[in-house]
């Protein structure tokens, strides 16, 4: 039973740090229509840029520069490729954020070498125990900053202009823009958000029980993928349902591997993608979507 | 007032929608354009909103001027904060939105606040029944509650000019009737309107001036009950032979009345 709540809890430590990325995608998706798949280049250069600033200026502002910059990047794509080239096919913009992805993780790769920087979290990998049921405290971290980013996030969506703005322009652009609502603007903001929420979360990927920052962190947003698209990917109650499921069952699959061998070893490493196949051949759109994934 | 000269507009670089149409809309007045399907009516608006480019649409020559100020090739948000708002055809509600919430999409385009929640107000004393709704969602609104919504949401900006998409479109004639009285009452309230319809009998009972448009140009305008009255209008648009006006009458009969709150 203990087994259980421990591979639990740490599953929805590892989920939560997938809902962040995950919601990324979602509003990315929502505000410009595009499917970024250059967040596993985000995490990567949130967390090089945190150890690289780290032994300088320390820990906390090398993590609020490395968030910035790592936001800085979404801007910056947004408006020099997504907003220039709006009106091109949005498939085509979905590619060429392919592109950008691989062209920053050629650069980063050459830069870390192989190194495993560190990226000075001021916690170790000490493990918290709550009864008979333990995660590290890297982990315990990341879902309590997730959680607070999460509800902040989602406080945000529902109350403020900037949600009623997002929501708007994600349901009817056109209209949008008859009203008076900047379109650009909205998809400017929902790339910083995005790029900045995947930096926290290459910030907790790169800590215990993971050794530091090696490109290896890059390959997280592929297991974030399946998460946003089971949810729904224009759906961010569903990006944050994806994310959980998705995390929940990794660590169980990982924990019970003895008595799922007969799935071959390293089945957790493709569980994110059965779990995905299975939901979407019941429901094609997603758990929570409204659109038709097709349309991508 | 609105002044468009010799407005030419193409569709991606082919297809001809306005070739070359002049009309003017004054401060204060309610002026209808008239025209059947594919008649370039929402090119119109298009092209004074700053939405063409979202549809390849691109004016080729003419001049699109509000207050002096030339509208062509500037953004939509621009545009409404200079005064100028449309009502999309078909409503277009943001449907998983909540009224409330399409409202405040509506005022989006301005920081004051005291003038939104004035113009909140303003539109729920026009519109009880939405005001009744808030926390819907405007998707479950009835289409004459939505249209309600879609005109209360463009008010939320403070228009100095109103432009309104065939917002008669697939109602009942009962509610048709309300949607005079009401662009009447906003009119009133010191809001000029431009009014796109292919229901000439309700367009041309709130109109001051009209113009009708024929495949991308104006052939015919003038005072709206003078056009009411002429054959070719009696014909093409009312629905009755020459010499028959009582549609027109009824019309007029509609629009002098007095007016009731819209409580549908
Ligand atoms: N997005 C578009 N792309 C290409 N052609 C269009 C587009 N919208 C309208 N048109 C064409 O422009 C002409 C005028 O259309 P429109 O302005 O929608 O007329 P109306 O609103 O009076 O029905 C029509 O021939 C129509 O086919
Ligand atoms: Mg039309």
């Amino acid at each position: 039973m203990n087994t259980f709540l421990t591979l639990l809890l740490n599953g929805l430590s590892l989920g939560a740090i997938y809902a962040l990325i995950a919601l990324g995608f979602a509003i990315i998706f929502k505000a410009s229509e595009v499917v970024s798949f250059m967040h596993g280049s985000l995490l990567l250069f949130g967390a090089f840029t945190i150890a690289k600033l780290n032994d300088s200026i320390g820990f906390f502002p090398a993590f609020i520069c490395g968030v910035l910059a790592t936001a800085g990047v979404g801007l910056l794509v947004e408006r020099l490729l997504i907003n220039r080239l709006r009106g091109a096919p949005l498939i085509s913009l979905s590619i060429l954020t392919i592109g950008v992805d691989i062209m920053m993780l050629t650069e980063l790769t050459r830069r870390i070498g192989s190194d495993i920087l560190n990226a000075g979290h001021p916690w170790g990998g000490d493990f918290v125990r709550i009864g008979g049921i333990g995660l590290t405290e890297n982990r315990l971290y990341a879902m309590i900053t997730a959680a607070v980013l999460i509800a902040l996030f989602f406080t945000a969506f529902k109350f403020s202009s900037w949600g009623v703005a997002m929501r708007a322009t994600a349901e009817d652009g056109e209209t949008a823009a008859l009203m008076g609502i900047k379109l650009g603007r909205v998809s400017a903001l929902a790339w910083i958000i995005g790029a900045g929420l995947a930096a926290v979360a290459g910030l907790f990927l790169v800590g215990s029980p993971t050794p530091g920052v090696t490109p290896g962190v890059h390959a997280v947003a592929l297991r974030a993928f399946p998460a946003a698209i089971l949810g729904g990917l224009d759906s961010t109650g569903g990006a944050l349902a994806g994310g959980m499921i998705i995390g929940i069952a990794e660590a169980m699959a990982s924990g019970y591997q003895e008595q799922l061998l007969f799935l071959g070893r390293g089945f957790g490493d493709v569980v994110p993608y059965v779990v995905m196949i299975l939901v979407l051949l019941v429901r094609p759109s997603g758990l929570f979507g409204t659109k038709e994934l097709t349309r991508v | 007032m609105l002044e468009v000269e010799d407005l030419r507009v193409t569709y991606g670089g082919a297809v001809q929608a306005l070739r070359g149409i002049t009309l003017q809309v004054p401060d204060g007045k309610v002026v209808a354009v008239l025209g059947s399907n594919g008649a370039g009516k929402t090119t119109l608006l298009r092209t004074i909103s700053g939405t063409l480019k979202l549809h390849r649409g691109k004016i080729e020559t003419g001049t699109v001027t509000f207050d002096g100020r030339s509208l062509g090739g500037r953004d939509a948000s621009r545009i409404v904060a200079g005064g100028v708002v449309q009502v999309p055809e078909g409503r277009r509600i943001f449907s998983r939105l909540t009224v409330e919430e399409n409202l405040r999409a509506g005022g989006m385009g301005s920081k004051d606040k005291a003038a939104k929640s004035a113009a909140q107000t303003r539109v729920y004393d026009l519109f009880p029944v939405l005001a009744d709704r808030r926390t819907q969602r405007g998707g479950l609104l009835s289409g004459g509650e939505q249209q309600m919504l879609a005109i209360g949401r463009a008010l939320m900006a403070g228009p100095k000019l109103l432009l309104l998409d065939e917002p008669s479109l697939g109602l009942a004639p009962r509610i048709i009737g309300q949607i005079g009285e009401i662009i009447r009452e906003i009119n009133r309230q010191g809001t000029s309107v431009l009014l796109v319809e292919q229901n000439a009998t309700m367009a041309l009972g709130v109109a001051d001036l009209a113009f009708v448009l024929d495949v991308g140009k104006v052939s015919l305008s003038g005072d709206a009950a003078e056009l009411a009255k002429t054959d070719a209008v009696q014909r093409l648009y009312l629905g009755h032979g020459a010499g028959d006006d009582t549609a027109v009458q009824q019309a007029a009969a509609r629009s002098t009345k007095t007016l009731s709150r819209w409580t549908a």
